[in-house]
């Protein structure tokens, strides 16, 4: 549905982003993470058509972004950072003018307006204008905007930012129902978000991908070595060192709590028995065992802080490093 | 032209929601109102002395003392009220963001110009047509010839949508709505004073360019009741220009 292809974006001096690649299938959700400033917004207005790329070629539902941006326009729902809403308009009013702008007229327009606002819960609020809407609200308004043509791709910049907890679930879930027959493109720089809604992955720093992948698969490449956090009610006193003595345990780690420590072993290995029965052998109180797996949160800082230090291996890794 | 349309309602609810329709138009039609008043009585003091000098009724043209004053000062109304009426159009847009949804619309940069301009132009009609009660109550209790006051509001009409032009170029450089405000008066002033460096350079053909660029001579053949090509093809080129420069401007902001 999307396909992007070596695109590169200058302002003046400054490069926004750097041959960046990459695509999204038809009905994939793909978040696009990165620190603030890494180019995301830059790519998403590519992608909108709204500027053009300085090199390279974009293409949304087989259209090129620079060359056929009418056809792009019609096929795409955007979601700019700042909900693009008139407020001196009401939420109908909006819809309405969005509508037709959309090319929407008479009871298709009525229909598409309902069903938007059926989607998005806006319908005790329709009446109202939008400068006196909550955030939450806005952001909904917003978000019926780009949906309101029903568009097979959608481009989310940002969706949940200033949100309450509860409006996040509430969009993520949306998200996640759009996935199947929309190709949707969401851009964050909230980690947990992309692991929720996702399928996939694209990590951009500094206007380049550093990586690519499932959620799962990302946190798993990073891993160096399998780690477990044992909890002992009454640890010896040199725990650390008497573990080393369970065959394939690597490193043994103190932490903060007296009673925690945690152990490494090699990629691949499960020695969980094998230190449960060495732990209740001893009996030294045995209160919890739990696998630490690199959360994606550890994954993005690695990525972005210590690009140098990356295995360069994976095949997924597109872009070059420094 | 659908899109146009939807440009034009939404234009004209966002003006009519905010309070700038209610106060340029309230101080136009009062200074319009103030200024008829002012050149009525001062006429019909004129009547009365003359009257007394002749020992008779003397006979007082309207046309001249009245409606060429008028018009004549309408000019400078404009050019001081209609660019606050214009700074929001697109510097607005620009401010809230919006601008990126109604690029990243499928509709042509050229439909959300003439659809803007066709908004505020509609509603500088709309208030031109309230000041018509002035010479419609003043037909009850005199006679003027009615022509040169047809050609008189036709000036204002071109001048009218000239002045909106300027004000939405202006404001398609800028998401500041004072520095568009700014630059349409800047322009406009500069456009009047022309007329004086044309009048220094007198009947040279420098002269006649300077005098022709400026929009007070055109407005000025209107008022007289001279109803001229060449005014007519200034007032609708220059519009015609100013929209054409507010479309590269728009359009070139995605290249930026």
């Amino acid at each position: 549905m999307i396909e992007v292809c070596n695109i590169t974006k200058r302002y003046g001096h400054l490069t926004a982003i750097d041959r960046v690649s990459f695509r999204v299938d038809k009905g994939e959700v793909l978040a696009f993470l990165g620190p603030n400033g890494a180019g995301k917004t830059t790519t998403m207005r590519i992608l909108t058509s709204f500027i053009p790329a300085t090199e390279g070629t974009a293409h949304v539902a087989g259209f090129d972004c620079a060359e056929q941006p009418d056809e792009v326009k019609k096929r795409i729902g955007y979601l700019p950072e700042t909900p693009p809403v008139y407020q001196e308009l009401t939420v109908s009013e909006y819809l309405a003018f969005v509508g037709k702008l959309r090319g929407f007229s008479g009871t298709e327009l009525t229909k598409a307006m309902d069903r938007v606002m059926e989607r998005l819960a806006l319908g005790s609020v329709q009446h109202r204008l939008i400068a006196n809407l909550s955030r939450g609200y806005r952001q909904r308004v917003g978000l019926a905007q780009a949906l309101i043509h029903d568009p097979p791709v959608l481009i989310l910049d940002e969706p949940t930012v200033g949100l309450d907890p509860k409006q996040i679930i509430e969009i993520r879930e949306l998200i996640k129902s759009l996935a199947g027959s929309h190709s949707v493109i969401l851009s964050t720089h909230i980690l947990p978000e992309a692991t929720a809604v996702c399928q996939r992955v694209v990590i951009i720093n500094g206007g380049r991908i550093v990586a690519e992948d499932t959620p799962d698969q990302l946190s798993a490449r990073l891993r160096k070595s399998e780690k477990i956090s044992v909890t002992l009610k009454a640890p010896p006193v040199n725990a650390a060192e008497r573990f080393r003595e369970v065959p394939g345990v690597e490193h043994v780690l103190t932490t903060a709590d007296p009673h925690t420590v945690l152990i490494e072993c090699a990629l691949g290995r499960d020695i969980r028995e094998d230190v449960a029965r060495f732990a209740v052998g001893h009996n030294w109180g045995l209160l919890e065992m739990k696998p630490v797996s690199m959360t994606l949160e550890d994954v993005f800082l690695k990525l972005t802080q210590q690009e140098d230090e990356l295995p360069k291996s994976n095949d997924t890794t597109v872009g070059e490093r420094h | 032209m659908p899109p146009v349309q939807a440009i034009i309602r939404k234009e004209l609810r966002s003006y009519f929601v905010s309070p700038i329709v209610y106060v340029v138009g309230g101080v136009f039609l009062l200074t319009f109102g103030f200024l008829a008043y002012l050149y009525i009585v001062f006429t019909g003091a004129q009547a009365i002395q003359l009257t007394q000098m002749q020992g008779g009724p003397a006979q007082i043209n309207l046309n001249d003392l009245v409606f060429r004053n008028l018009f004549a000062s309408t000019r400078f109304v404009l050019l001081l009220i209609l660019p606050i009426l214009t700074m929001r159009l697109l510097a607005e847009e620009r401010k809230l963001r919006t601008f990126e949804f109604l690029m990243t619309a499928p509709i042509r940069v050229s439909e959300i110009i003439v659809g803007k301009f066709i908004s505020v132009y509609l509603i500088f009609v709309g208030m031109l047509l309230l000041t018509t009660l002035v010479p419609l109550t003043l037909a009850l209790f005199s006679d003027f010839t009615w022509y040169p006051v047809f050609t008189g509001y036709l000036g204002l009409t071109l001048l009218g949508g000239l002045f909106l032009a300027v004000g939405l170029f202006a404001s398609s450089i800028t998401e500041n709505q004072i520095v568009a405000a700014f630059t349409s008066f800047g322009l406009l002033l500069m456009s009047w004073l022309l007329a004086g460096l044309g009048s220094l350079l007198g009947d040279t053909p420098a002269g006649q360019v300077v005098s022709y660029l400026s929009f007070m001579e055109h407005y000025d053949h209107l008022v007289r009741g001279l109803v001229d090509t060449k005014d007519l093809v200034y007032y609708v080129s220059g519009t015609v220009l100013m929209l054409f420069l507010a479309h590269r401007i728009v359009d070139s902001s995605r290249w930026k």
